[in-house]
């Protein structure tokens, strides 16, 4: 069975629903621990929402420099499928395993909504049980989540097909071209601002739907492959 | 001892909508001159001694951890002792 190990930062809070998520999915969740210097042998990892270091300085910024994330980086260097959830979004762009960064949202306001996403590139490692051009309900929770990068990597971006989510409808927090997730060069990281962890089962997804749970068996497929 | 400040502050491309919460709270006070207000963050390091070394790890820590470059940019200064 293959192993998906999901990171506990000091503030991190939906790691237990990410855990439960790669369960759901039909992979072993392993835990983490950010003090750590060890990935346990895991085949991919998650770096879960919350409030890593209780968004001091800046949303993920002191989670970066945490001992797990040194191997994160490394083991997505060598492919590893690496995704990452809200919190986990701004950690890999902290990182800079993915470019760009998350501000606080143009309206200044908290948002909590189910939120429609278009899936623009289902060819990562973490979208291709999903077709190109689908659109997907997944819960969206937080205050900088407004994606912004320089306009030549935007360019990039969107050149490169590397934009892999984007919201539908009114933006929710002003990011540039409604970019909700993007993707690295290589397809196996992968960063976006709503919850999939939270739309994995019909008893509490939005209006019932599990449309979260296919970026979970996606790397899975991308495991097994 | 002395002491050196970083001054961060969001690019000026960079949306700031901190600065334009108090900006719009300032005519509710009764202030009217003010056109625009820019939020950033300070930093005040105490160091033994500001010289050339000290002073060029500051700005790598600025540089690292204190800004993030894709949305900041930062200032190192020394305070002038008093």
């Amino acid at each position: 069975m293959s192993r998906i190990g999901v990171v506990t930062f000091p503030g991190s809070l939906d790691d237990a629903d990410a855990a439960r998520a790669v369960r759901l999915a039909g992979a072993e969740p392993v835990a983490l621990w950010h003090g750590d210097h060890d990935l346990a042998g895991v085949d991919a990892i998650v770096l879960p929402g919350g409030f890593s270091y209780g968004d001091y300085l800046r949303c993920g910024a002191i989670a970066r420099f945490a001992p797990i994330m040194t191997e994160v980086v490394a083991a997505s260097e060598r492919g590893v499928p690496v995704l990452g959830i809200c919190n986990g979004f701004q950690i890999l762009c902290e990182s800079h395993l993915l470019p760009g960064a998350l501000i606080r949202n143009d309206h200044r306001t908290f948002v909590c909504r189910d939120q429609v996403l278009a899936v623009e590139n289902a060819s990562t490692a973490w979208t291709t049980d999903f077709e190109s051009g689908q659109h997907v309900t997944i819960p969206l929770k937080n205050g900088e989540g407004s994606f912004v990068a320089d306009a030549q990597t935007i360019e990039r971006l969107e050149g490169e097909g590397r934009v892999v989510f984007r919201y539908v409808g009114a933006n929710p927090n002003g990011s540039v071209n409604a970019i909700a997730g993007i993707t690295n060069e290589r397809g196996n990281v992968v960063g976006l601002m709503p919850h999939p962890e939270h739309a994995v089962e019909e008893l509490t997804g939005p209006s019932g739907g599990t449309d979260g749970l296919g970026l979970f068996t996606s790397a899975l497929t991308a495991l097994v492959s | 001892m002395a002491r050196i400040i970083v001054d961060v502050m969001p690019k000026p491309e960079i949306l700031d909508p901190q600065g334009k919460a108090v900006h719009g709270a300032l005519p509710r006070l009764g202030f009217d001159g003010v056109t625009d207000v820019r939020q950033g963050k300070r930093f005040e390091l105490q160091v033994e001694d500001a010289d050339d070394h000290t002073l060029a790890e500051v700005e790598r820590i600025a540089g690292t951890l204190l800004s993030n470059p894709v949305i900041e940019d930062f200032t190192v200064r020394v305070e002038d002792a008093s």
